[in-house]
């Protein structure tokens, strides 16, 4: 096992790909020259040359669009969205064309695209660039959603994303470039679609993914001071979304707090509460609870921002309501 | 082209022509659902444009896709039965008009969000560049995909990387109802391609052959590796889709462009220069008749998908 950060998880993940199959190529703002806006892509251009890594103008629906073109043509574009915020603007190519070019027209199509972009709030960008709306994504059947918490998810989900030939929407967090994680020296891979307890403990469930997988850890110390044993449990994929896990987990603790970063209205909360009461309702010992940002357009006053945001003693007050 | 081809290509245009008819009537009496948009009129466009590629190059275009396909090569009964829904269809049932496609005739679609397909083009382009292929995309689009950002966005991308790509603006002048005067800012759509340092032509779109001539000229500068836009003019003589009420043209107009009929055109073309006679041609148009009788025969004794098919194809790897 190697100690890294999630930026050398990604980066080392786009690196191995690239150099392994040369169909494979990044397309997005300021991916090249500058190193991408976050320095994941540091040293690529260099390496790879300006065929590889595409610096393209700033517009949004022809990055996707034309990387959902080259993948329907045979290459694997791993297309680099600045951040989740201005996916927005290419929401038309994601949705209409990314996740259904294959079903309607018969399976004649395939588009392994990979949407690689950046969510979440925290670093006072204000209303129009702090958004976690991963949730949205995930509605649409046709698309992967992955959002990975930790380095060694981090590199072998991107992985994974890239080898598949259906698209992938690879969301990443604005704060957790530098989380540092394990990760395993020879080469594996994080499959799509598969949660993974994080933390075992009996006394509660913790479900959560991303920034609010790092935040349920912290929470899960600190109540273990209290002698509470949370579990923890790695979503990791959005869609498609493996309840097994959960489920599994619910039904030894009897009580769930669900932890997301995005708004609680229609939310991964939401949908995680609600397929539990589907599945396991008589073992529901405390209703389910949610913790989620305020419901208002994040502010850029820092004391504001942080009070919408959820934090750890949230997740600790949630937990005691259930317990 | 000798006589063989000449005789083709009129009956792959009575084709669309008899095809797009029997489209119009089937979808009235409740065999066809959802949108159709017909192509009755614009003909030429496709015809030429399509008969000018090399088999390697990609042609992608909007929904008003029935002509596009059958000028690609599409079997008339494969086209009937994705009207009709049925599993024989091109997109096994799950398109419908205005999302026909066939990678085998390198036929890329049928895409119903104006606009939406340049990008795809684009990408198309750049991935046979990548690989040093020699292969053009061919991308048609209508006057209306032209005030949409996708348009300027994928025209300036396709110049900026020297994308192997000709756009072909199907200015049948209107947008749905809306005329073009009333919705761009400029009158000739080529005159966009400046803003983007591109060449550009205009053709008459109802001359079979002037659109074929200008669609090869375009050709080869785009092998040069180097985008190009033409815009075709032309006129749909029905609706925008059907049941439009048609109250945004007077019956004049329409009836005077149908006079230019591009099929009657063609045909007036092929006898003056003793290519084909009245006979030859009216035995391809026979020679049509039958064909479409059959394929809507099959059509309409094809299947529908079965259930399963619902959950088919959503994903490569199932989840």
């Amino acid at each position: 096992m190697a100690e890294m950060t999630m930026r050398e998880a990604i980066s080392q993940a786009l690196w191995e790909e690239m150099e392994r199959d040369e169909s494979v190529f990044i397309m997005g703002e300021e991916v090249g020259v500058w190193g991408g806006t976050y320095a994941v892509t540091r040293g690529f251009y260099d390496h790879f040359g300006a065929d590889r890594v595409r610096d393209t103008p700033i517009a949004e629906g022809v990055i996707v669009g034309a990387a959902n073109g080259a993948a329907m043509a045979g290459l694997r574009p791993v297309a680099e969205i600045m951040t989740i915020n201005f996916a927005l603007l290419a929401m038309d190519q994601i949705v209409n064309h990314s996740a259904k070019l294959r079903s309607m027209f018969g399976g004649q199509f395939i588009v392994p695209i990979v949407i690689r972009t950046v969510s979440g709030g925290g670093r006072q960008l204000g209303a129009t660039h702090s958004q976690t709306p991963d949730v949205v994504f995930a509605h649409f059947p046709g698309l992967k959603v992955v959002a990975p918490g930790t380095p060694r998810d981090a590199k072998g989900l991107l992985k994974s994303a890239i080898r598949s030939d259906d698209p992938v929407m690879y969301i990443e967090h604005a704060t957790l470039y530098q989380a540092r994680g394990e990760v395993p020296e020879e080469e594996y891979f994080e499959p799509i679609g598969v949660s993974k307890v994080q933390r075992e403990g009996d006394d509660v469930t913790l479900v959560s993914y991303s920034k609010g997988l790092q935040l349920s850890l912290q929470a899960a110390d600190i109540l273990a001071k209290d002698n509470v044993n949370a579990e923890v449990v790695d979503l990791r994929s959005l869609r498609p979304l493996d309840m097994g896990p959960v489920v599994e987990s619910f039904k030894r603790t009897n009580r769930c707090v669900i932890v997301e970063e995005g708004w609680r209205s229609f939310g991964i909360g939401a949908e995680v509460a609600s397929r539990l009461y589907e599945e396991a309702f008589d073992y529901a010992d405390a209703p389910i609870k949610r913790v989620a940002q305020k419901e208002v357009p994040l502010p850029y006053n820092r004391e504001l921002e942080q009070m919408a945001l959820p934090q750890v003693p949230d997740i600790v007050d949630a937990v005691k309501e259930v317990l | 082209m000798d006589k063989k081809a000449h005789l083709q290509l009129y009956h792959e245009m009575v084709m669309i022509r008899r095809l797009e008819e029997k489209s119009a009537e089937l979808y009235q009496q409740g065999k066809i659902g959802g949108f159709l948009h017909l192509y009755i009129g614009q003909e030429a466009v496709g015809s030429g444009i399509v008969s000018a590629r090399k088999p390697q190059d990609r042609v992608i275009t909007a929904y008003r896709d029935h002509g596009i396909a059958i000028s690609c090569g599409m079997e008339p009964k494969i086209v009937m039965a994705e009207l009709l829904g049925k599993v024989t269809g091109c997109s096994k049932g799950k398109g419908g008009s205005m999302h026909l496609a066939d990678v085998n005739l390198n036929f890329w679609g049928g895409h119903a969000i104006v606009g939406a397909h340049l990008p795809l083009a684009a990408g198309m382009a750049l991935a046979d560049k990548q690989r040093g292929s020699e292969a053009a995309t061919i991308c048609l689009f209508g006057d209306g995909a032209t005030n949409i950002g996708y348009f300027h966005e994928a025209l300036n991308l396709s110049k900026v990387w020297q994308l192997p790509v000709l756009w072909v603006c199907e200015n049948n002048q209107y947008g749905m109802g809306t005329a073009v005067d009333r919705a761009s800012a400029v009158g000739e759509i080529r005159q966009k391609a400046e803003g983007y340092n591109m060449p550009n032509a205009r053709a008459d779109g109802m001359d079979v052959m002037q659109v074929r001539e200008a669609a090869q000229e375009a050709l080869d500068h785009v092998r040069q590796g180097d985008p190009y836009l033409l815009e075709v003019l032309t006129y749909r003589f029905r609706g925008h889709s059907m049941g439009d009420p048609e109250r945004y043209r007077e019956s004049e107009e329409v009836l005077k462009w149908s006079e230019d009929d591009p099929i009657g055109i063609y045909r007036r073309y092929l006898i003056k220069k003793k290519i084909a006679t009245d006979k030859a041609l009216d035995a391809e148009e026979e020679k049509v008749n039958d064909e479409l009788q059959q394929a809507v025969q099959f059509a309409e004794s094809s299947a529908d998908p079965p259930p399963e098919a619902l959950y088919e194809n959503i994903y490569v790897e199932e989840v």
